[in-house]
């Protein structure tokens, strides 16, 4: 029995102005994967993230999601989608002027009735899901680049989403940091049921957490494959699938 | 034919109509104008193939590249086959690499275009930004709307913060700054003064002076260089790490939550600073009076308040508290316009504070104007 989807993306281009990056994608993200989406510099995957998180508008097509085209639907509608998404963003993007805690607290204090206590316990719970129990008060310049990370993936959990986008989420990480990163998107995917977002081109993460892809190619800027990472790389739909997933090597 | 085009660099034309360029010897810091109008008189002549031979070859840096990436390029550009099996294998490689293109550009990037498109392209530029400044103010004040009707999502903590900043601390610099402003009006003013034998009007000239535009003014571009571009980098470095993205993806109004406790610390700060200006202003003025021409102190606070008028004053007060709208609009607005590299967090900073400036010039023109026609 297939999956129920979550994101349904259909005929989307993406671009700025005159200038497409991407068209005419069609494809689906089911409940509870992990998806990937990969393709080499500049090909638009994060103009695609920010497609998908309502951050730009799509040049043409429909991003469904929860039954709700999150380009054409009333902002009403559209902000109960992103209550139940979260992002993790390159950097991190912690609100530096606010303790690890208070960035965590600060969706709660928007969009629900907790108690202040009861937010401070939350937000220590979520702490200590991605490992940083006791870093409540710290501020963002006082942790390391891996934790920042892992503080934006708290944030991210904050209000219990059902999908959380990853940018780059192994960007400026060093292959342990890196590794952990992975595993906790694969616990966070297993335990909560989470539909995770991936927009990469690290290999190794794509292989470890990957369980559905798109390849975005950005010379014929369409998507050239899709399916599960391994299988892509046992099966290459093209050449440049193939060159991608073996860091440039040429197929025999 | 056999031509040098350098020590060690030159064209020889073969019996089978072919062009052979010959590279030999060391090849360091090659620089010969001349090869390359020797290069287009060769290549404009049309051989049938152009053969690269480093044939003697010793030492060489980029300039040899140079020549062989030129010459190739000269060749592909007019047709022309290129032989390079004379080259060792290492510069074929490189020649390869250098002709890689693995990706063309997709758009002409920033080439120059004609100057109707030019002036074209600009007009909507200008239209583009006006209409998002419109937009920007009708965002403020349903922004203010919803916090006169206790629905704004401002923290009450960033407000303060945002007091504290463009208050206590910045009264020491407004002092300061205001003090000298007054002495050097009374300064100025004393020269003059003197020779009709008037001095004790120092007093009434900086008073009038400074309480009815001067403080003001000087308040404004204190705090435009001090409070208005720290808005513009702060929300700008926001932008430059996603926070502002993270932001609106978590539902949340840019403006309820980085411009409103902003503009609303700089409404409060700004009349108060622009009191204190005129009241140091005063104070410098007489410190020259008093010490530097011997007026009597009594004498000379006497003719301030004989000078000040409330009127003056509140008009003052009032520019004062449109600067305090101008500072803030132009900082936040940069800020939040503000590109995503290091570099535009600078030009966001800079056109932050030049905006302001201008603005409160125009303003204080307008309201000048509007308080004639009043009578005020």
């Amino acid at each position: 029995m297939s999956k129920p989807v979550a994101i349904d993306v259909k005929g989307l281009s993406v671009g700025y102005g005159d200038y497409v990056l991407l068209h005419d994608a069609d494809y689906q993200v089911n409940k509870g994967d992990i998806f990937i989406i990969m393709g080499g510099s500049g090909c638009g995957k994060s103009s695609m993230l920010r497609v998908l998180t309502g951050l730009i508008p799509p040049l043409k097509g429909a991003v469904v999601i929860n039954g709700v085209d999150i380009a054409t639907a009333p902002a009403a509608e559209v902000q109960k989608i992103r209550e139940k998404s979260g992002i993790l963003y390159q950097s991190g993007a912690l609100f530096s002027s606010m303790t690890l805690a208070e960035n965590i607290m600060l969706p709660m204090q928007q969009y629900t009735d907790y108690s202040p206590s009861a937010m401070r316990e939350l937000a220590h719970l979520k702490l200590a899901l991605v490992g940083l129990t006791g870093f409540d008060d710290f501020y963002p310049s006082e942790i390391s680049g891996g934790m920042k990370k892992r503080a934006g993936l708290a944030r991210a959990l904050a209000l219990d989403p059902d999908i959380v986008y990853f940018d780059e989420p192994s960007a400026g990480l060093d292959p342990i940091s890196s590794h952990n990163l992975d595993d906790l998107i694969i616990e966070i995917n297993r335990s909560l049921g989470t539909t995770i977002v991936v927009v990469t081109h690290e290999l190794a993460s794509i292989f470890a957490i990957g369980t559905n892809s798109i390849f975005l190619d950005a010379t014929t800027k369409t998507i050239t494959a899709k399916g599960n990472p391994k299988e892509l790389l046992k099966n290459p739909p093209n050449e440049a699938v193939y060159q991608f997933l073996t860091r440039g090597e040429k197929k025999k | 034919m056999q031509k040098k085009t350098g020590n060690n660099v030159e064209f020889k034309r073969t019996e089978d109509n072919a062009l052979r360029l010959s590279v030999s010897g060391n090849v360091i810091n090659y620089d010969n104008p001349e090869f390359f109008a020797d290069l287009e008189r060769q290549i404009t002549a049309k051989p049938q193939r152009l053969i690269l031979n480093a044939d003697g070859l010793g030492e060489w840096d980029s300039s040899l590249l140079v020549i062989l990436y030129e010459s190739i390029r000269a060749a592909k550009a007019a047709g022309i086959e290129c032989d390079l099996s004379e080259l060792p294998q290492n510069l074929r490689d490189l020649m390869r690499l250098a002709f890689a293109d693995d990706r063309k550009p997709t758009h002409g990037g920033s080439a120059k275009m004609p100057f109707l498109e030019n002036l074209g392209k600009a007009t909507l530029d200008i239209l583009q930004k006006t209409s998002n400044v419109m937009t920007f103010l009708g965002q403020i004040c349903s922004s203010v709307g919803r916090w006169m009707s206790f629905r704004s999502i401002m923290r009450r903590v960033d407000f303060w913060a945002a007091l504290e900043d463009c208050g206590p601390k910045a009264l020491g610099i407004v002092s300061l700054i205001s003090f000298l402003v007054g002495l050097i009006l009374a300064f100025v003013g004393a020269i003059q003064l003197e020779t009709f034998g008037a001095q004790i009007y120092v007093a009434s000239l900086v008073t009038i002076g400074m309480c009815r535009i001067m403080g003001a003014i000087m308040v404004g571009i204190i705090m435009a260089g001090r409070t208005g571009s720290s808005y513009a980098a702060t929300i700008g470095t926001m932008q430059v790490n996603e926070e502002l993205d993270a932001l609106q993806t978590m539902g949340f109004s840019k403006i309820d939550f980085l411009v409103l406790p902003r503009m609303l610390a700089l409404l409060i700060a700004m009349p108060l600073l622009t009191m204190l200006a005129d009241f140091m202003g005063m104070l410098g003025g007489a410190f020259v009076g008093v010490f530097m021409m011997d007026l009597p102190y009594q004498e000379y606070w006497k003719y301030a308040f004989n000078a000040f008028n409330l009127k003056n004053f509140l008009v003052g007060v009032f520019h004062g508290f449109c600067f305090g709208i101008i500072i803030a609009v132009c900082g936040c607005y940069s800020g939040l316009n503000c590109g995503r590299n290091a570099d535009s967090v600078g030009v966001a900073t800079t056109q932050s504070v030049v905006r302001a400036i201008v603005w409160m010039i125009v303003a204080t023109g307008i309201i000048t104007v509007v308080c004639m026609e009043l009578g005020l």
